[in-house]
């Protein structure tokens, strides 16, 4: 056999990380935001939402079935689909803005990846104990104990796994109809397929992962440390207050003064990612803050002042080496990047309300009939067909007049009508929140030139939206 | 062949590369030399999978070419197997529409809009298949090929009419109800010299105003009135019991230069179209009446759809070349 082990490796073992507990400011913000995230996503499919009899009762619903997306009161149909793609433009600035005012704060406290960690994290200090309890089973041998740990914590996993693919499906189907209709196998297969996948990558991804998903799968850290900057929160050794590091003993008789960092290690003990801090910012930090919290601990404990570790910016950190007092960190957000991210935010934000609030709930598009361009009628007359689409984006019938603009002497009449009842104005009722499909002839006076037409739609309610299509009229040229 | 392994490495050139700790494969030249690196186990893994894979589907699938036939495999699985089995899940799909319509009179199918648009929607799709290669993708036809949008008819345009049409056909040998007329070939066979055929065509396009009087024209009066009024009647309007088309409108099967019209009397040459009864159930052809009846020239619509038409008529009623259309609409 030969022996593969090359001088340097191009493949790392993964080296378990099992943090310790820690309490503190940053971990009670951990737990709201954890908190928080999880309510809104397993809760949220369940808000109902009365639209009336037309329409589902569901607050947030993708209905790709029907080719609709709810959200409380807003109704997106597919043709206002770049409501949706604003938004998505909005949560990419968003990060953008987060990043730059308090850096990767997305990574630390909001990711799915980090707040299911988390999650699972708590799970096994739950089952195998805090950080020396799990080292300890580690290394022990396979044993009966270490086999019934295992498989109880992996079926802890599952049970979250399971849920988390589960809550997913029912943003895309009637939550109670679909939990129903799940447990007595009468789902669709996707919604199964979809549960089982999601299932399986949550149990692997946090289950057994976790931080090499950000350390070597996600983009994002790339990304960030691009946009990163030395006006940037980040989390920060102050190397200067903290070296040379020695205990509270070694201080008493080392000859020159120690800094104030005692070398306890508790900071590497607690980080969700196995990163020792004190060698400056690494891609492994995603700036979860924990080891603020067990460094400030420790502080107290040996009177020292807390912030060893802590929120600074590269700009502060130069400031206060030169033992200058760091600036508040509220007046650190705020800077040029940040305030032009909020401005490009706000703006497509305002945009998106007003394009939402100025929207009609009533939409006509118009296609001409190319083959044949127009026809003869036996009277010398001449005839185009139109095809109409009537949107009725309202929770109720509307009645609805498609008028003929323009074409002098022109009249229309539809396929399910006979031409002697032809006229430039036709009413027609359009179901609840539907598109009616209308085939339109439109008849003009033997010799008409060809020329610009348009239609009208105006639906006659209170409401009395209209909105209009422009096409072209065909007739044959001189001399036919 | 040996085994690399049973030759000492030394007379192999092998040796152990001292930067990766890897063997070489022993072959060097001018001082550079491959590394033997095995293969990862994963992919090892994944390669023997794939071979486990193979058997089984070889086993499970249809996969080795015989002479006369391939293995059919434990399934018994064809792609021929798939498209029958998705055409008829296809066709049970659409049975109850099938069947309704089958047992629907045609006269009838007005009466439930939602079958007629079902049938109409339907009939598009038949008449790509079956109907196109004649009257074209916009049923627009050409010379010879009657254009199923406009408003003139030779053989009746409501539905009744339309689907004894597409039912029997037209000229149709061997089907007794079919649609029979012939025009005689007045030049070819000598029932009219050649310049008494082109008086006859002066007269015609008088008919539809195509041409002013001429003295040409008032021969060919004469000649008609010997020769076509019994099939074109007297005023050249036609007639749909023998499918004689009208001749003072403006559109022509044939087209209505000098030089067609012409054509038309000394050289009939009567079209066909095949009787779709022996070809198409009864449902596709109701179908396809449908269609082509909502193409934009149907006639005798039902009250109903009169009626639900009738309310947006109000404003436009002022305009007038609808008149002489709504009397061409009214005729039997």
């Amino acid at each position: 056999m030969l022996d593969p082990d090359p001088v340097n490796p191009l493949y790392e073992k993964r080296r378990a990380v099992f943090p310790k507990a820690v309490r503190g400011r940053f971990r009670t913000l951990k737990w709201a935001v954890m908190i928080v995230t999880l309510a809104i996503y397993y809760v949220t499919p369940w808000l109902r939402w009365n639209r009336g009899p037309y329409a589902p009762d569901q607050a947030v619903l993708i209905d790709l079935a029907h080719r609709r997306f709810y959200m409380f009161g807003i109704e997106i149909w597919p043709h206002e689909f770049y409501f949706v793609a604003g938004l998505l433009i909005m949560a990419g600035i968003g990060l953008f803005l987060v990043t730059s005012a308090v850096g990767r704060a997305w990574c630390g406290y909001a990711c799915p990846q980090t707040v299911w960690t988390d999650l699972f994290q708590h799970v096994d200090r739950w089952i195998d104990g805090d950080r020396n309890a799990q080292l300890k089973l580690q290394a022990a041998p396979w044993g009966p104990g270490k086999v019934a740990r295992r498989l109880v914590k992996w079926a802890i996993y599952l049970t979250i796994s399971f849920w988390t693919g589960g809550a997913w499906i029912m943003y895309f189907a009637d939550a109670p109809t679909l939990t129903r209709d799940f447990w007595t196998g009468q789902a669709a297969p996707v919604a199964y397929v979809t549960v089982a996948l999601l299932t399986a990558t949550t149990f692997v991804l946090g289950g057994f992962m976790r931080e090499q998903v950000c350390v070597y799968m996600c983009p994002w850290p790339r990304i960030q440390t691009a946009m990163l900057d030395e006006k940037s929160l980040i989390v920060t050794y102050k190397d200067w207050r903290g070296e040379p590091r020695g205990s509270v003993k070694q201080a008493r008789t080392a000859a020159a003064p120690l800094g104030d960092c005692i070398d306890c290690n508790q900071c590497v003990a607690v980080c969700p990612t196995g990163i020792d801090i004190r060698e400056g910012p690494q891609i492994g930090c995603i700036t979860c803050a924990l080891c603020i919290d067990a460094c400030d601990t420790v502080m107290a404990q040996v009177g020292r002042p807390r912030g060893l570790i802590d929120y600074a910016t590269l700009e502060d950190s130069a400031r206060e080496k030169q033992g200058q007092p760091p600036s508040p960190h509220w007046k650190l957000i705020w800077h040029p990047r940040t305030l032009a991210y909020l401005t490009v935010w706000g703006g497509i934000g305002l945009a998106l309300l007003f394009a939402l609030g100025a929207r009609r709930h009533l939409d006509l598009s118009v296609a001409k009939d190319r083959n044949p361009p127009y026809m003869l009628l036996s009277d010398g007359a001449v005839r185009n067909a139109y095809t109409l689409k009537l949107r009725n984006m309202e929770a109720r019938p509307r009645t609805m007049t498609v008028t003929l603009e323009g074409l002098p002497g022109g009249r229309m009449w539809s396929d399910d009508m006979a031409r002697a009842a032809a006229a430039r104005v036709l009413v027609r009722e359009v179901p609840a929140d539907q598109t009616q499909t209308l085939r339109l002839y439109v008849i003009a006076p033997p010799g008409t030139a060809e020329q610009d037409l348009g239609f009208t739609l105006h639906a006659i309610d209170d409401e009395g939206t209209t909105d209009t299509g422009k096409t072209r009229f065909d007739a044959p040229g001189e001399g036919q | 062949m040996a085994k690399p392994d049973d030759l000492p490495p030394a007379a192999k050139g092998q040796h152990i590369d001292e930067a990766t700790g890897t063997r070489t494969v022993g072959h060097e030249w001018d001082g550079i030399e491959e590394l033997d690196t095995p293969m990862p186990r994963w992919w090892l893994w994944t390669f023997y999978l794939s071979i486990l894979f193979s058997i089984g589907y070889v086993v499970v699938y249809p996969a080795i070419p015989l002479l006369h036939r391939g293995t059919e495999g434990l399934f018994g699985w064809t792609s021929r197997g798939e498209l029958a089995a998705d055409t008829k899940a296809e066709t049970d799909r659409r049975a109850p529409l099938m069947a309704a319509l089958a047992a629907t009179p045609i006269d009838q199918l007005q009466r439930n809009p939602e079958l007629m648009r079902q049938a109409v929607a339907g009939g598009r799709a038949a008449f790509r298949v079956n109907c196109v290669q004649c009257h074209g993708a916009g049923a627009a036809g050409g010379a010879g090929y009657p254009n199923l949008n406009d408003d003139d008819w030779l053989w009746g345009g409501n539905l009744a009419e339309i689907e004894q049409t597409i039912t029997h056909g037209i000229r149709q040998p061997g089907d007794a109800a079919t649609r029979t007329s012939l025009m005689p070939s007045f030049g070819r066979d000598g029932i009219l010299k050649p310049d008494q055929v082109a008086d006859v065509a002066h007269y015609v396009r008088t008919l539809s105003r195509k041409e002013g009087p001429s003295a040409a024209a008032q021969r060919g009066a004469a000649l008609f009135a010997a020769n076509c009024v019994a099939c074109h009647g007297p005023e050249g309007k036609g007639d749909r019991r023998f499918g004689a088309p009208n001749l003072t409108d403006a559109i022509w099967l044939y087209g209505g230069s000098l030089g067609r019209t012409g054509a038309g009397a000394p050289n009939a040459q009567p079209g066909a179209r095949p009787a779709g009864g022996h070809k198409l159930d009864k449902a596709t052809i109701r179908m396809l009446a449908a269609y082509v009846h909502s193409l934009g020239g149907g006639e005798d619509f039902a009250p109903a759809a009169q009626a639900a038409a009738g309310a947006g008529t109000a404003t436009g009623a002022a305009n007038a070349p609808a008149t002489a259309a709504a009397a061409a609409d009214a005729r039997p």
